[in-house]
């Protein structure tokens, strides 16, 4: 699936970024009904990892309540140059990963 | 008799009035503040939680509760023995109150995380942080829902 992901491409050692990130999905709260009274079943992320050269530095477990085509914004030390690799896993068997590079004078 | 100006104004008036009633489908699907305060318990056991050091950034008026900014900053040297572990959001009236859980570490250099929100009705939301010496902090904010989430039909 479509993920958009923003990490400055270059950073100082030791600089503190910001990394934004949003995927497109329903996030569907299984909470809705249809007009002849169907519940609409659940189809929401449920977890978020990034992970930066390997050792995750962020993670989230989702929840109903976070809206539709979920953004997230974390922090980070810039360390080394390298990869980010974001994963969002989510109900019936969803599974989708992106990644970016930075690279770190 | 030919209709009078103020006869059609009442007539049309009444009219729009009926019109606009909102067909409003109520549901008892609501988290009360007990399931709040268990869902809260979950997280930070029996340890007290006190107030300060979170900070919680959101609209105090929400006109659509579908997408909900909402900013969570802990104020933390976020070094290796003082950091932020985690930051759990909570609410109030949504079916389900918890929001979201997000794990840190020493290496966010920054205790701040940012995310879209659903709200279901007015109602306060609750961040709570987790320290590295395991000691809990939390905020509690209120806020005006005029277009709920969460349990809206589907067309």
């Amino acid at each position: 699936m479509a993920a958009l992901i923003n990490v400055p491409a270059k950073a100082r050692r030791g600089e503190i970024v910001e990394i934004r990130t949003l995927t497109s999905h329903i996030m569907e709260t299984g909470f809705r009904h249809t007009a002849d009274g169907a519940l609409v079943p659940r189809d929401i992320i449920t977890s978020f990892t990034c992970r930066y050269n390997g050792t995750e530095i962020f993670r989230a477990d989702l929840f109903p309540a976070i809206a539709a085509n979920p953004y997230l914004s974390f922090f980070t030390v810039a360390k080394e140059s390298g990869k980010f690799e974001f994963e969002w896993i989510g109900d019936n068997g969803y599974l989708s990963s992106a990644s970016a590079s930075i690279t770190v004078e | 008799m030919p209709t009078t100006r103020r006869q059609f104004l009442n007539l049309a008036g009444s009219v729009t009035v009926a019109g606009t009633i909102p067909i409003v489908t109520l549901r008892p699907l609501e988290a009360t503040p007990a399931m709040l305060t268990a869902a809260i318990r979950n997280v930070v056991g029996e340890a007290p939680v006190r107030t300060g050091k979170v900070k919680l950034d959101i609209p105090p008026l929400v006109e659509n509760g579908n997408t909900v900014p909402l900013t969570v900053s802990v104020a933390s040297p976020m070094t290796a023995n003082d950091y932020v572990k985690s930051i759990h959001v909570f609410n109030e009236k949504n079916p389900q109150p918890n929001i979201g859980n997000f794990h840190l570490g020493p290496s966010s250099g920054r205790a701040q995380i940012s995310t879209r929100i659903r709200l279901a009705d007015t109602q306060k939301v609750v961040a709570i942080a987790r320290l590295s010496d395991d000691t809990f902090w939390q905020v509690t904010t209120e806020i005006v829902v005029t277009l709920a989430a969460c349990t809206e039909e589907m067309n």
